[in-house]
């Protein structure tokens, strides 16, 4: 049907190694591109600048989140932080003139390293004692963030981010703007795609699965954890200061604070481990969802005739995203990326799905 | 700074302390026995402090009001093991760990969306006027709120030398022989699931006569997080011993940092504290060595 194997002789390597060797995959791929490149024009700026542009910046941070967790199998509930360290610094290094590209460079550098910190903690336990000590770092590294006047411009401070410029002219327009958050997130994604077929990606895949066998192998996981951690570190820095830089405009400690690395690690969880499809339904999802249950919750309001007190109506969809989680974990733990896949296999050899296996 | 001073505050940081082993007490407990890690224990002591509330909001006495809520806790533990956990058994840890933070963000809204976000005090009718011990003044809650963490330290070591303790220890031992010899593993942890939700009931109560109720309960979470590690995961003793530790170098190192860093230096020390502990001895001071390190 949609997506015809038959037919499809793969006669070389290159056939063989390509990212989409079906067709059908790669025309919606295409397609997907094209509306993508072309959303300026049909899509209202509201749409345009609140949901989508938000959706791929934070697609790009839960890549990186992805390659350290679903990849090299390491925890890190500390990710915010890592985001945070990098919007930090490419604000305060185009405060100093430095040009935003450079400047974003130079804030996914500054993460990157300070995220090798929290790789020593990985060299040394694994499981929930490095999910717990990155929390702690999450908590450090926020009241570093909050408690000194020179990055944060002082307690309770907005610290506010100099326009945008690219090759020395100033991005102002929302069309700029979220081809700069596009640009990254396509970035990113191909990234991420290539992983899974390069010698970093198989040893990342083999340091996950058991590291005394990947160290049997010849695969150094010393090395290899470092590499994970400083690689998502930089993706993780860079997509801070593209959110900065292209959403909020004004850089504040609360906007990665703890509760941001939960929901970044919900994004991961929902979208599905080491699956970069579900990368983007898990970010779209949990950014989603709030305005979506809020809008829904007004309507049974309205349709079944009773009332809300203020504050259970603030509370409800913070609850209900809570109950999403859990109720995810509990019936697909493999989340969206795997019912997507489920979906696609079952397509792959419709009308015969008997062939399967 | 005068030695007085430094004194008081590490007495009263003491018991502190031992108030932060109670909300501990509960992390140790589930850990023991299923070796899931609660992140949402913070989240626990917060709606229990408001289930009492609630009972006393129907007009019931305070002193009757908290069984009744220490009830009620019971049953909601045993329901979050079995509806949320039990089907988790044999997940990769990530999961599990996504699992108690979903729960923690559902119980803490879903508390917030039932009662509301105002603060309300929760009187057990203990003086306010400071205990004279010599020359330092310590706070009265604080030393009932240790004396009862002291208590159920008590009650817990007696408990577990029972028939349903040893069941539980058999557990925490290893389960896969605790269920050879007929051992029903899944109530055993409802079981201390149970017993969590009832101590975070009683932290809750003390924690919201120390500070209100409200949602600033749940912040416990870290601390608590720190006394269990740096005790041990699964060492309830280790716990109390813990918690004194921080409670004191918490309240010692705030009075030296506070005028030094302009404030709030208490999360830093917390922060400090797990951290070291991870690297330094992942098993804490007494818990067992057989944790998987790298």
């Amino acid at each position: 049907m949609l997506f015809r194997q038959a037919g499809i002789f793969h006669t070389g390597y290159d056939a063989d190694r390509a990212l989409f060797p079906i067709p059908a995959d790669r025309i919606m791929i295409g397609g997907l591109l094209v509306l993508a490149i072309l959303a300026p024009f049909y899509l209202n700026s509201l749409y345009l600048s609140s949901f989508v542009l938000p959706w791929l910046v934070w697609t790009a941070a839960t890549l990186g989140l992805n390659l350290i967790i679903g990849w090299a199998g390491q925890f890190h509930l500390g990710y915010a932080a890592v985001m945070g360290i990098g919007a930090y610094a490419t604000v305060h290094a185009t405060r100093f003139g430095v040009p935003w590209e450079i400047a974003a460079v130079l804030g996914g550098l500054t993460a990157a390293m300070i995220g090798l910190v929290f790789a020593f903690a990985s060299l040394r336990v694994k499981g929930l004692y490095l999910a717990l000590s990155t929390l702690a770092m999450q908590f450090v590294v926020d009241w570093t963030i909050t408690h000194v006047p020179a990055i944060s411009g002082g307690t309770q401070a907005t610290l506010q981010a100099p326009d945008i410029r690219l090759l020395g002219l100033p991005v102002r327009s929302e069309a700029g703007l979220y081809y700069i958050a596009l640009a990254w997130c396509v970035l990113v994604t191909l990234f991420m795609l290539n992983l899974r077929r390069t010698a970093l990606g198989r040893a990342l895949v083999a340091v996950r699965e058991k590291d005394y066998a990947a160290a049997v192998i010849g695969v150094s996981s010393f090395y290899f954890k470092l590499v994970a951690f400083a690689t998502s570190s930089f993706i993780g820095g860079v997509s801070g200061a593209v959110l900065i830089g292209t959403f909020y405009h004004a850089v504040t400690p609360e906007q990665f604070s703890v509760d941001v690395s939960i929901q970044a690690l919900a994004m991961v969880i929902v979208g599905g481990l080491a699956s970069i499809i579900g990368s983007y339904f898990g970010a779209g999802f949990i950014l989603l969802m709030p305005g979506i249950m809020n809008s829904f919750i007004s309507w049974l309001a309205t349709e079944f005739g009773f009332s809300l007190g203020i504050e259970t109506l603030a509370h409800l969809p913070h609850a209900l995203y809570g109950a999403l989680i859990v109720a995810f974990l509990l019936v697909e733990p493999l989340g969206l990326g795997k019912i997507y896949g489920n979906i696609r296999d079952y397509l792959l050899v419709w009308p015969f799905g008997y062939t399967k296996k | 700074m005068d030695i007085a001073l430094l004194l008081e505050s590490a007495v009263n940081g003491a018991l502190v302390g031992l108030m932060y082993a109670l909300v501990a007490i509960g992390i140790v407990l589930i850990y023991k026995s299923s070796s899931v890690p609660n992140l949402a224990q913070g989240a626990m002591v917060m709606l229990g402090a408001y289930v009492v509330l609630a009972f006393a909001g129907l007009g019931l006495p305070l002193w009757a009001a908290i069984p009744f809520g220490i009830l009620a806790m019971f049953g909601i533990g045993i329901a979050i093991e079995r509806f949320a956990l039990r089907r988790l058994a044999g997940r990769p840890i990530i999961m599990i760990l996504m699992m108690t933070l979903g729960l923690d963000i559902f119980l803490r809204a879903g508390t917030l969306a039932i009662w509301g976000a105002t603060a309300r005090p929760m009187q057990l009718g203990i003086d306010d006027a400071p205990l004279f011990v010599g020359p330092l003044l310590i706070n009265r809650t604080y030393a009932v709120g240790a004396a009862i963490a002291v208590a159920m330290f008590g009650l817990f070591v007696l408990f577990f030398r029972t028939r349903v303790g040893t069941v539980l220890r058999a557990i925490s031992d290893d389960y896969t022989a605790a269920w050879s010899v007929g051992i029903s593993v899944e109530r055993g942890i409802a079981l201390s699931w149970a017993m969590a939700a009832v101590v975070a009931a009683i932290a809750g109560v003390l924690w919201g006569s120390v500070q209100g109720v409200d949602q600033s309960l749940a912040l416990l979470l870290l601390k608590s997080v720190a006394v269990a590690v740096l005790g041990g995961l699964d060492s309830i003793g280790g716990a109390l011993i813990a918690g004194v530790m921080i409670g004191m170098i918490e309240a010692v190192a705030s009075a030296y940092l506070d005028p030094m860093v302009g404030g709030a230096s208490r999360e830093l020390v917390d922060a400090a504290i797990l951290i070291l502990t991870i690297l330094v001895r992942p098993h804490g001071l007494f818990g067992r060595h057989d944790i998987e390190r790298v």
